[in-house]
């Protein structure tokens, strides 16, 4: 009676029983055993209470009442009852229908290498009496093995017909991802390309074209890896940066890869710049002025005297439009050969229109890029569930493979144990119930010190804004006098984050990414602010009323400016890596005699990689050659950040997520970064006058109309090119075409976002039923241990 | 391209370009780390596919795996024998699943391979206490490691046999975004 249990009964029927069995009958070895563990581990089988059982049967599981959650407040651990579930109490007959189910075999069955077969013959160093069922779970294994050999020469098959099945480069991406041995992989590879590669064309009749086809594809196929390991070669500072990695980890490697990432993007800006723009203008230079010939150093520096005259600055630029050769009236260029309407001639090139089209496309293909590095990126980051805690992912994803000095290695233990003691207390004790007055002290200081911070930053622009309008006030402007506004806005840039960092550090930040985040908040607050003054500076007051400040070309002195920012930034983190780092370290060492180095900061650094790559940004439209500047800068840089580190600085002992906070600076590249300097960009094309006396655009209302000038004159030249004028007029300047095309964009990003928000909720469903799977498999296995003891009536163990 | 390289044929460089995340250049470079790990045993001359082991001992001194914890599983995971003697074939592959390019499903097949101490295809806890006192290098209590051991596999364990099969250590995987960066080696 007390056996009545049969699984196969679904009615109600079977419900009643178990509820007589479960709650009033002594004599229930099996069913106590049964239901005990239902109150001890989370997600027990409270499925063995029957109200469950009918529901997992019966009804949908989607529409399961219950949670595994809903049950684990009321019931208690018991790990005495829990070990009546563990493996070593259950039958040799149950572990084998487990180990052959095929949840267990899929996925890794294909890389089982030959040795785990013969796992009888390992010594086996597990003392726990459940030892002696994993040997024999393994034989089972190598049975179940022996007679699947064959069905493993079948998946060799199946691999290579669906790599046949593929286009080439599918089938490569896939073959390389396959957990297979690369002998093997080799062996499929010649299996499945074979009969491509061989000429059996003829034999098997494939037309002409499809073999052109075919042939092509493997040439290019060729080539491609030819450049590929030419590019590859190209691989910058790979050593450099894997000592690095080897000693401070992969988050001091984010901040190398990062600058990396930054100058070859000034690298692109450069080379379309120089070609398109630099180099034309360059070959024909414009009349010079021929003062200031005197080069003093400091010239360098300010970029006033002759570097103003150089290819460096706006003002070099002409309105003209070169060409090789002259109409018959054009008295202008009269140095030029007459135009010979039979011999080929150049294509008249416009400088203003060059100007103009090269900072725009330039703009528009960094724009691209960065968004899709953005997303490339945020995909590699993105948690599919959010889970606060994840103490197992964080144990088997925690180690850092790159790190191979070993007293980094120790450190990197060391931070590990308390990364762990940390989670641990936190688990076993719960929120600490802190006190009120210990609540409210804490607020306090919180609000302390975010006053403290937005205090500094306001009171830091203001005083820059001051100073800027005194400068601006009190022109002409001296040579020593233009490094004032410079200086102080790199002092400031230097010293208010150290401020932050004394403030963070007593405020004492309960995690550790909190405590990044909100340095990282403050720090670019700080730099918006400064920017922001500087461009209402540049384009409120000096774009727009230049000749009340004596300026007969503001561009010029715009991108000067720009130039000694970059610079002075630059100087000062010379002086602020040797003075700062070396001269603490010396510091540390014989005053206070002790052995602790400064830590590298991250974030600090990477946000001044970002304040200087906005600079660039804004700069490029008044000094075109400012990248270059930038790339010099930042090849300095990085040898000099490099030595500094190895000599200097110890590895941090916070952990530090690399991927997400890789996003982060992507992100805030492109968010406040390029997006501010894109915008600038565009508010001065788009409205601001140009000077009249200087540059590609003189005499124009808007640097915008050089385009338009430029297609009315292409129209002129030649009538074929009509509707490119007729374009212009309803494309770019009818604001209609451009209201509907962000209508259909925002759509588009509409939609895609609910698509996004409805995978989120099927993911969280799925995972609910993976839990509820789980519960299921328990209660069956049970169910089945009962049964094979029934049908024995002997000791669990054969 | 005009190599002059006489150590592999063009056909094997084709073959290892298509089937590790490695170029031509890099292959070459990694048969010179091969072959300056034991020079009178590696032959310079691999046309004909020598049968040339480097034990274990060999290959953990090198410097990239000397001082990580978990060097002996590694190379023992991508040897056919189990004990650790890679030819370079499985010297590649093992460099190659540990390289950037490599993605995070071939990652975590390896991954949960190394730290699978007992080589029985589950993660059970004593492969966890091991794992842990190598990454902890001794420094928590025993209790305490128990203790986290048997969290972590309440944590992630979805069928209820306390241990971790390879789903359950996928489905882990995939909720650490930080995989993919730190199980990486540069060669």
């Amino acid at each position: 009676m007390a056996y009545r249990v049969n699984i196969s009964q679904t009615d109600s029927d079977s419900e009643s029983d178990f509820e007589d069995m479960g709650g009033s009958k002594p004599g229930q070895g099996t069913f106590r055993f049964i239901r005990e563990p239902a109150a001890s581990t989370q997600r027990c089988p409270e499925s063995l209470q029957m109200d469950n059982f009918r529901e997992c049967t019966g009804a949908n599981r989607e529409d399961l009442p219950f949670t595994a959650s809903g049950h684990m407040r009321d019931e208690t651990l018991d790990t005495g009852q829990r070990k009546s579930l563990q493996r070593h109490h259950w039958s040799a007959a149950t572990l084998k229908v487990l180990s052959s189910m095929p949840s267990r075999t899929a996925g890794i069955n294909a890389v089982i290498p030959k040795y785990a077969r013969d796992s009888s013959q390992q010594p086996q160093t597990s003392s726990h009496d459940s030892s002696h069922h994993s040997k024999s779970i393994q034989a089972d294994f190598v049975q179940e093995e022996m007679e699947e050999i064959s069905a493993e020469e079948n998946k060799y098959e199946q691999l290579v017909s669906n790599l046949r099945g593929l286009s080439v480069s599918e089938a490569m991406r896939k073959l390389r991802a396959t957990p297979l041995s690369l002998a093997d992989k080799m062996r499929v590879r010649r299996l499945a390309f074979r009969d491509v590669d061989e000429s059996s064309f003829i034999s098997r009749n494939i037309a002409c074209y499809r073999r052109l086809g075919l042939y092509i594809s493997r040439t290019w196929r060729h080539c491609l890896f030819s450049c590929l390991s030419v590019l590859a070669s190209l691989q910058l500072w790979h050593s450099p940066m894997k000592i690095l990695s080897g000693r401070f980890g992969t988050g001091v490697l984010s901040y190398f890869l990062f600058l990396r990432t930054l100058l070859l993007f000034n690298l692109f800006l450069f080379t379309i710049n120089g070609l398109f723009l630099v180099f034309p203008q360059a070959v024909n230079p414009p009349p010079h002025d021929l003062h200031s010939n005197n080069f003093t150093g400091l010239e360098l520096l300010t970029g006033t005297g002759y570097l103003s005259q150089s290819v460096m600055f706006y003002g070099f630029y002409t309105n003209t439009t070169l060409t090789t050769c002259r109409a018959v009236n054009a008295t202008k260029t009269a140095d030029l050969p007459i135009c010979d309407p039979l011999q080929p001639q150049m294509v008249p090139y416009s400088i203003p229109a060059a100007y103009l089209f090269t900072i725009a496309i330039s703009f528009f293909i960094i724009c691209i890029i960065l968004v899709y590095s953005m997303s490339k990126s945020f995909g590699r980051s993105f948690q599919v569930l959010k889970s606060n805690r994840n103490l197992a992912g964080n144990i088997f994803c925690i180690w850092d493979f790159k790190v191979s000095k070993n007293t980094s290695v120790r450190l990197q233990s060391e931070k590990i144990s308390t990364q762990l003691k940390e989670l641990m207390s936190e688990l076993t004790s719960g929120e600490d119930a802190k006190s009120y007055t210990q609540r409210l002290c804490r607020l306090m200081v919180h609000v302390l010190a975010w006053v403290i911070c937005l205090i500094s930053i306001v009171l830091s622009a203001m005083a820059v804004h001051y100073l800027s309008e005194a400068c601006i006030t009190q022109s002409p402007f001296k040579d020593t006098e233009l490094l004032l506004l410079p200086a102080v806005v790199s002092a400031i840039n230097l010293l208010l984050p150290g401020l932050f960092n004394l403030c963070t550090w007593v405020e004492n930040y309960d995690s550790p990414s909190v405590c990044v985040y909100v340095s990282i908040f403050r720090n670019l607050m700080l730099k918006v602010s400064l920017v922001g003054v500087l461009c209402f500076r540049w384009l409120g007051r000096i774009a727009v009323e230049p000749e009340s400040h004596g300026l007969q070309c503001w561009e010029n002195c715009v991108g000067q400016e720009l130039y000694r920012l970059l610079l002075m930034d630059f100087v000062f983190t010379v002086l602020y890596t040797f003075l700062g780092e070396f001269l603490w370290r010396l510091f540390f060492k014989q005053v206070l005699r002790r052995n602790r180095k400064p830590v590298f900061d991250i974030a600090r650094n990477v946000l001044e990689l970002i304040y200087g790559q906005t600079l660039t940004w804004l700069g490029v439209l008044f000094a075109p050659l400012l990248p270059a500047v930038q790339i010099i800068k930042l090849f300095v840089l990085f040898y000099m950040k490099k030595s500094s580190l190895l000599l200097n600085c110890q590895a941090s002992r916070q952990p530090w997520r690399a991927s997400q906070m890789t996003t982060l600076f992507v992100s805030l590249l492109f968010f406040p970064s390029y997006l501010g300097a894109a915008v600038s960009v565009t508010y001065t094309i788009w409205t601001i006058k140009p000077s009249t006396e200087c540059g590609p655009f003189r005499n124009l209302t808007t640097m915008f109309h050089s385009g338009k000038l430029w297609v009315q004159q292409l129209e002129s030249s030649n009538t074929l090119l009509f509707w490119l004028s007729w374009a212009y007029d309803f494309l770019v300047e009818n604001p209609l075409f451009l209201f509907v095309v962000n209508g259909v964009f925002l759509i588009v990003i509409y939609v895609h976002s609910q698509v996004v928000d409805g995978q989120r909720r099927i993911v969280s469903r799925l995972q609910k039923q993976i839990e509820n799977e789980g519960k299921d498999k328990k209660f069956l296995i049970t169910n089945l241990q009962a049964l094979f003891e029934r049908s024995s009536l002997v000791s669990p163990y054969r | 391209m005009g190599n002059k390289q006489t150590i592999f044929t063009d056909e094997q460089l084709d073959a290892y370009q298509d089937c590790t995340f490695f170029t031509r250049k890099e292959i070459l470079r990694l048969h010179s780390r091969y072959h300056e790990l034991a020079p009178h045993l590696v032959p310079m001359d691999y046309t004909n596919d020598p049968d040339c082991k480097l034990p274990l001992a060999l290959i953990v001194n090198m410097p990239e795996l000397n001082e990580n914890p978990f060097r002996n599983r590694i190379v023992e995971s991508f040897s056919e024998d189990g004990m650790g003697n890679l030819s370079f074939n499985e010297f590649v592959d093992m460099f190659s699943v540990l390289s950037e390019m490599a993605p995070r499903e071939l990652k975590a097949i390896y991954a949960f391979k190394i730290y699978d101490f007992n080589v029985d295809n589950y993660l059970c806890k004593e492969d966890l206490v091991k794992t842990l006192n190598r990454l902890t290098k001794e420094e928590l209590t025993p209790e305490e490691v128990v203790l986290v051991c048997e969290k972590a596999i309440e944590e992630a364990d979805l069928d209820g046999d306390n241990k971790l099969s390879y789903a359950d250590f996928e489905n882990m995987i995939t909720r650490a975004p930080d995989f993919l960066s730190t199980f990486h080696i540069r060669i």
